[in-house]
């Protein structure tokens, strides 16, 4: 017989706690936290002191950028460490349009992009510039022809995402950035989810610069980069000191730049069988959610997604009663619901891609890592259809909808590609 | 943020979960564009409310007030259950995060709502308890206007 609710519940406890958001941040590989616990200790001297303490911080910091320079085929003078993904994105953003903003005042970017590249865009517009934010279709694809139509002569700046943190969507980067290129427009791009995921080889994707994160691939958080094109020129973002070649100033964060340069280095060496052994189990995940609980659907594109990230909306359910009972189940995954947010709006991405609010509001995240195995995605697929249960036996949506006073605007036996036309009919 | 134990326990163990078939009146609040439903079902007798019970849609402090609304109201006299406003169900449960306080003033439509329609259908709306019911005309965020968000976008 088949374990119930009550039963799973209780068993849960016994089981080590089961970690789906990857997306949200990593636990750092053994490897990289002795790494850090070493230098923190033994190489605690500031880069630009002038003596040995000094030196031999110079040195581990240019090892470590010619390392990820490595990785990344690009030079070592390419790179420039930050404090994080979000300062990277402000300062490719903000940089250019203060360098350019006597050549044009537009900037061309997507309506899903992160948060980080979103309000900066809203700061430049409240100084005046003007920007674009181009529709990406039903699951989450920028056409890049788009970017080409909203070309103009005053255009600085075209940003947008490599692939998206909530439905996983993986762009067309590189005919992006050929449009740029071809235009003679500065091509920035998030790469804070794609790099150790996907191949992410700045040259061959035509990107002038490319911001990442290191606590998203199992180095710390603290910890980012900006890749910038040699002759690219951005004004500083940070005043201070003459680090970063005077171009961001602040005491270098050595330790983590060595992290980020060992847990890179691991990732790339990793990535061809993880990203396989990911997309595998994502896969199984995704088929066995839909095929469990009906009336559900796949946010974002079946196959150019990440390899570790699923997305899913349950119809008459709401998001943050899935995660709350999850956690009680041991489960820690993400949802795009607004009342996991501080305001009452749903995901932006998940308006995005068209859904309408009451389907947004019932997403689910659920993103992978290299400590994902078979055995979570098991016990996953037996829990989450006893909670999505639980959760319509409480709602009176599901109810209405029992007895046929409600349609369904996602089919019983569910959808990897569906696009809903409209909502249930109530306006905001 | 983070719910109180007893926010938790009326979200796992909700009391009074369901519908009562025979009801003498209910209302339903919210808006699924909102995030956030609430239905009430009331039986009532000689003017008590004998039984309630609730459906909601929304997160998990909208289905706890509404649990916490149905023990609140159950035994009281319909005028005395009129009187039990969203800040006791929230007091009740041992306080809501700020942003969340909208999800009780939607607990006290709801009861609202099926007194305001049971006092109209049994001709028993004067003017003194009509002034309760100005809770109804709100959008349940306005009163927290500041704390839950509305005013971001």
């Amino acid at each position: 017989m088949n374990s119930t609710f009550e039963e799973r519940m209780r068993e849960s406890v016994n089981r080590p706690r089961i970690y789906f958001d990857h997306a949200a941040t990593t636990l750092p590989r053994p490897e990289v936290i002795d790494t850090v616990a070493t230098l923190l200790k033994e190489s605690y001297g500031n880069p630009s002191s002038f003596y040995q303490e000094g030196h031999r911080a110079a040195e581990l910091l240019e090892d470590a950028r010619a390392r990820i320079a490595a990785c990344l085929d690009v030079h070592p003078e390419e790179i420039f460490f930050t404090s994080c993904g979000t300062e990277s994105d402000n300062w490719a953003i903000k940089g250019t349009a203060d360098a350019h903003r006597r050549r044009g005042r537009h900037i061309i970017t997507t309506t899903i992009e992160h948060h980080a590249v979103l309000h900066s865009m809203e700061t430049l517009e409240r100084e005046g510039f003007d920007v674009t934010y181009l529709d990406v279709d039903h699951r989450g694809i920028l056409e890049p022809e788009k970017v080409r139509e909203a070309l103009r002569d005053d255009t600085i700046l075209v940003s947008v995402m490599m692939a998206n943190n909530e439905i996983g969507t993986i762009q067309p980067i590189k005919e992006i950035g050929a449009i740029c290129r071809e235009a003679g427009v500065l091509f920035h791009s998030d790469g804070v989810q794609a790099l150790g995921a996907i191949p992410v080889y700045p040259n061959e994707l035509n990107a002038d610069m490319i911001s990442f994160s290191g606590h998203k691939l199992y180095a710390p958080k603290g910890i980012g980069l900006l890749y910038k094109r040699k002759g690219v020129r951005i004004d500083r973002l940070i005043d201070g000191g003459a680090q970063e070649k005077r171009q961001r100033g602040g005491t270098e964060n050595v330790t983590y730049a060595v992290a980020l340069a060992k847990a890179l280095e691991m990732s790339l060496a990793d990535m061809e069988k993880e990203s396989k052994r990911q997309t595998a189990l994502r896969d199984r995940l995704i088929h066995g959610v839909i095929e469990r609980i009906p009336h559900t659907k796949l946010n974002g594109h079946a196959t150019e997604r990440l390899p570790n990230n699923a997305n899913f909306s349950f119809e008459f359910i709401e998001g943050e009663s899935i995660l709350l009972f999850l956690d009680k189940f041991g489960y820690a995954c993400s949802s795009g619901s607004a009342c996991t947010s501080a305001s009452l709006d749903p995901s932006h991405v998940l308006l995005a891609i068209g859904l309408p609010a009451e389907i947004a509001h019932g997403s689910l995240r659920v993103t992978l890592g290299i400590d994902s195995t078979d055995e979570q995605i098991n016990h996953f697929l037996i829990d989450l259809p006893l909670i999505v249960e639980r959760l319509r036996d409480m709602s009176p949506l599901y109810s209405d909808y029992k007895r046929g006073v409600l349609p369904s605007l996602i089919p019983e036996e569910g959808s990897l590609d569906l696009e809903i036309a409209g909502g249930y009919g109530w306006s905001s | 943020m983070q719910y109180s134990d007893k926010v938790l326990d009326h979200f796992m163990n909700p009391r009074n979960m369901g519908e009562i078939e025979d009801a003498t009146t209910s209302g339903t609040v919210g808006n699924p564009v909102c995030g956030d439903i609430m239905k009430m079902d009331l039986k009532i007798v000689d003017n008590i409310i004998v039984d309630a019970k609730f459906k909601t849609f929304g997160c998990g402090s909208a289905i706890a007030t509404s649990s916490m609304a149905t023990e609140m109201i159950i035994g009281l006299t319909t005028d005395e259950a009129l009187d039990v406003t969203n800040k006791a169900v929230a007091e009740a449960l041992d306080g809501l995060p700020p942003v969340k306080m909208h999800c009780s003033v939607l607990a006290e439509q709801a009861v609202k709502k099926a007194l305001e329609s049971y006092y109209i259908r049994e001709g028993l709306m004067t003017p003194e308890r009509t002034k309760k019911f100005a809770i109804l005309g709100q959008c349940e965020h306005e009163e927290n206007y500041e704390h839950c968000g509305c005013s971001d976008e």
